[in-house]
């Protein structure tokens, strides 16, 4: 746990000056995933599962948001976009088409510290995925006018979810302000001034920089057999050539002195808030390892169902909110936070809801849980365990997930274990040491009015109506 | 349902493309019976995983509420769970959530569902199966809890109403079926919510949660007799009752187009016609359709157009709603406000052009392929088998329905599926619902 950075920096250094002997290949019994990685340095990773016969291949870059220089912010989801535009040996639009004429559904996603790109097929194309997915790790070709078409697409989804989205421009807003200077501060999908500045050059650049074997990790999960898939994997990846990639500096995040408050001003109907604190991630090496696990039950504790503490006393018993939820990613690459947010009910109000929240905090740093709550939290990890298993999908994110973030799948295995482990006074612990009045960020939504004009319903003429 | 669909999560993403609606279907064997009470059960048997799901799903939804009483539907299936005899609504969750259980109610304009998913251990499923059945069949619907979920009501409401989307697709719905009980907004509008009493939901509750109104969608880690077994503790505490009335037809439409001014910095653009029923054997042939014009992703002639080829919106598809009564057909994109009139007028071409000729021989020939190629992955978890089955059930499709599935598909010609497209929109008129502040009065 404590080696977690200094282990990150030194894999990557290593595999990309050095190309290894051979493949390394070790299977774990307890979790049925099989490990290789290639003389390139690619990881593979294989899981199997036969319930039906399909597959899913994901392949990890390490790069996303959290490693892009202020100016270019958005760079690595508008790259993640431009990648299904064509390389010299498959045009512009034919990996999508190739995949769907297979009955394969395919897509990608960005995050702060990851970009991943998977297709999920009937078992026997997997060949296919390989090599469509392996062709374009090195041979994009990035054009000019694609791109500049690409770049109106990824402003009119940032219109979409953010701009036009009340509360997602508050979350926005909210890490701007708990984030200063700090890679987490900047959204995902970039600020708008700088999407607009992109030039296909930065691109380029990014492309080249990360997306090496040395730096990819191939995860595939299904009825598949692992020798197969890693000699697969050699056959389509093992030729490509591996450029040393550059780990990323570790940022810390500045340490805060004061609560923060921002209001945010947008057209909404509803109130709208989200409070904060900096607590540590497994990444941020805790003072104590079991930090982030005892943080993760507490989330549970207050938001993990009906019965739990604010669905009990927020919503229902003194009726101060209307919907209020917890958030906190034990496994994120640089820091880790807390988020609480909600709407307030319409008599009491934002003031209101801020007291009651920060006073079932406060009930956390002096009475420990009552066993009764700690056996039915433990009781949902435990279920919540089996019930994951019911994707293919899932239990590949959340491989590749740990293994990009933390070059460390294993700890997928000793997760649940960890949260077991958790007692009532770990809890108790994590809630006075970080719910604390100077490290908490609190952002508000001001709602400005909504004024709906409508036409008259305009009789459309036969002609433009019916064009048979 | 409710607000708490949060749009925030620690793990955020940007996906590249929106997927819509998939295949609805599966291959394993289906057994189905009916209960002593008059419910009709669907079983997956299935022990890789040691879970059961369960659907319950009751004809109760917002079809079935009275238009004044929009939104009651909801309302009665928010309060199923807010306490049974002796039981409070923190009793109640407490009794699900102590055994890992997850428990959930829902309702649209077809289908008020009731579901659970438990670890099948009989230490586990016994009891929360036990709860279950006591719980639906015996809600005590508080006065005092019904105040405080009438007003969540509204909040969502409110919330909704701050999306342009929404606020477009509820005035698409109010002019397809104007007088319709399918014009009734599941969640209501301010005035309905506020007047619905506890009597109106115990009534609501009365009619239509009864055994012979219901569908049991069962997967997982039983054997038949314990799903049987499971099936008759569910429903024997249930009334009999009677299964709901068929839903009027729809009165043609008149079509035209409304344009409602919205501060955001996008305008929606909303194309719709009326569609057809679930058990409509033309359903198939639309849906293999409608693929090539907005259901297959890049695949597709809208997103071809609108975004591929002028990066004018995000996403632009098309899908087949189809419903108990006559479903809809709906066509949507977002663009930048001062690019509305450029991007309405492609998509009204592209729809045009494809609804005279159909798709071309290569684009049916992708569908088909995609189509029927990744048909195992629309049954590859207890959770997508469980919905179809809800679904195979509810609209009474027949049994062999996964099995025939991909036949079904290979043996569509272009003729068919020109005709079903034609047959079904052809003589259709068309609504245009366009919100946002490029929506200038006209």
């Amino acid at each position: 746990m404590t080696v977690q950075s200094l282990k990150r920096v030194t894999k990557i250094f290593v595999i990309g000056l050095i190309s290894l002997q051979a493949s390394i290949t070790a299977a774990s019994e307890s979790t049925g995933v099989t490990e290789a990685v290639l003389d390139n340095g690619m990881k593979i990773l294989v899981k199997q599962d036969h319930r039906a016969p399909v597959v899913v291949a994901q392949v990890w870059y390490r790069i996303g948001s959290s490693y892009e220089p202020d100016g270019i912010t958005g760079v690595s989801h508008v790259l993640e976009h431009m990648m299904f535009k064509g390389t010299k040996r498959h045009g512009k639009g034919e990996f999508n088409r190739i995949i769907a004429e297979n009955g394969g559904r395919d897509n990608a996603f960005t995050g702060r510290d990851y970009t991943s790109y998977f297709q999920t097929l009937e078992k026997s194309r997997l060949p296919i995925s390989m090599e469509l997915e392996s062709d374009r790790m090195r041979g994009m070709l990035l054009d000019e006018e694609e791109f500049a078409k690409e770049l109106q697409v990824v402003i009119e989804e940032r219109r979409l979810r953010t701009e036009d989205k009340a509360e997602s421009k508050v979350y926005e807003k909210f890490n701007e302000a708990a984030f200063p200077g700090h890679p987490y501060g900047r959204p995902v999908i970039g600020w708008m001034r700088d999407l607009k500045k992109l030039r296909v050059a930065d691109l380029q650049k990014w492309y080249q920089r990360y997306y090496s074997p040395a730096n990819a990790i191939l995860v595939v999960v299904g009825d598949v057999e692992p020798d197969e898939v890693i000699a697969m994997a050699k056959k389509y990846y093992g030729p490509i050539k591996s450029s040393s990639v550059e780990v990323p500096k570790k940022f810390k995040v500045a340490r805060q002195t004061a609560t923060k408050r921002i209001t945010v001003k947008a057209p909404a109907n509803l109130p709208y808030m989200i409070l904060g604190f900096h607590v540590p991630a497994v990444a941020d090496n805790p003072e104590h390892d079991w930090e982030p696990y005892a943080l993760e039950l507490l989330s549970a504790i207050l938001d993990g169902g009906s019965a739990a503490r604010f669905a009990d006393q927020l919503i229902r018993g003194q009726q101060v909110a209307t919907a209020v939820s917890t958030s906190y990613d034990p496994f994120a690459r640089l820091a880790g936070y807390f988020l609480i947010d909600g709407n307030p009910a319409r008599e009491t109000g934002i003031v209101q809801l801020e007291k009651a929240i920060l006073e079932q905090l406060k009930q956390l740093k002096e009475k420990p849980v009552s066993n009764n709550e700690l056996q039915r939290v433990k009781a949902q990890v435990i279920a919540a365990n089996v019930y994951e298993r019911d994707s293919v999908f899932y239990q590949g994110m959340k491989l590749g997930l740990m293994e990009t973030t933390l070059n460390d799948w294993r700890l997928t295995e000793g997760h649940t274990n960890k949260l077991r482990a958790v007692t009532a006074e770990q809890i108790m612990a994590v809630a006075k040491k970080y719910f604390l009045p100077e490290n908490m960020t609190v952002a508000v939504l001001d709602p400005q009015p909504i004024a709906t004009e409508k036409t008259a319903t305009k009789p459309v003429s036969k002609e433009q109506q019916n064009a048979n | 349902m409710r607000i708490n669909q949060r749009l925030l999560k620690s793990i955020e993403f940007f996906i590249l493309i929106l997927i819509f609606p998939g295949v609805v279907s599966a291959a394993p064997k289906i057994e189905h019976w009916v209960t002593d009470k008059g419910a009709r059960v669907y079983f997956i048997e299935t022990h890789a995983l040691p879970v059961v799901d369960i659907k319950m799903v009751f004809n109760a939804a917002s079809a079935r509420e009275p238009s004044e009483k929009q939104g009651l539907a909801m309302l009665t299936s928010d309060m199923l769970l807010e306490g049974s005899g002796e039981l409070d609504s923190k009793a109640v969750a407490e009794g699900f959530e102590d055994r890992g259980a997850e428990v959930g109610t829902s309702s649209l304009r077809d289908m008020a569902i009731v579901s659970l998913r438990s670890l099948s251990d009989e230490e586990y499923l016994e009891p929360v199966v036990g709860l279950l059945a006591k719980v639906i069949a015996d809600p005590r619907f508080p006065a005092k809890n019904l105040a405080r979920e009438k007003a969540r009501s509204l909040q969502s409401l409110d919330y909704s109403l701050q999306q342009p989307a929404t606020v477009g697709k509820r005035k698409l719905y109010e002019l397809l079926y104007n007088g319709h009980p399918y014009a009734n907004h599941p969640s209501g509008t301010h005035a309905s919510i506020q007047s619905i009493s506890r009597a109106d939901i115990v009534d609501f509750y009365q009619q239509f949660y009864v055994a012979s109104n219901m569908v049991i969608a069962l997967v997982g880690d039983l054997s038949l007799a314990q799903a049987k077994q499971l099936a008759n503790r569910l429903t024997s505490p249930l009334k009999e009752g009677k299964p709901a009335v068929a839903l009027p037809d729809l009165a043609a439409i008149k079509g035209g187009e409304q344009r409602i001014k919205f501060p955001s910095t996008q305008t929606h653009i909303m194309t719709a016609y009326l569609g057809t029923k679930r058990d409509d054997p033309r359903y198939l042939a639309l849906k293999v359709g409608n693929y090539s014009l907005g259901g297959g992703g890049f695949q597709s002639r809208l997103m071809d157009e609108i975004r591929d080829k002028r990066g004018l919106s995000y996403g632009a598809y098309s899908y087949f709603q189809p419903m108990q009564q006559t479903g809809t057909f709906i066509a949507a994109l977002a663009t930048k406000n001062k690019k509305l009139e450029e991007a309405l007028t492609v998509s009204n071409e592209v729809i045009d052009k494809f609804l005279k000729t159909g798709p071309t021989e290569k684009e049916l020939t992708l569908a088909k392929k995609n189509i029927t190629g990744g048909f195992p992955l629309t049954i590859d978890s207890n959770k997508k088998l469980v919905s179809t089955l809800a679904s195979i059930g509810f609209y009474s499709l027949p049994v062999d329905y996964l099995e025939t599935y991909i036949d079904r598909v290979n043996t569509l010609d272009r003729k068919t599926v020109t005709d079903a497209l034609q047959s079904v929109l052809g003589s259709e008129k068309r609504v245009t619902v366009i919100v946002g502040a490029g929506a200038k009065k006209q």
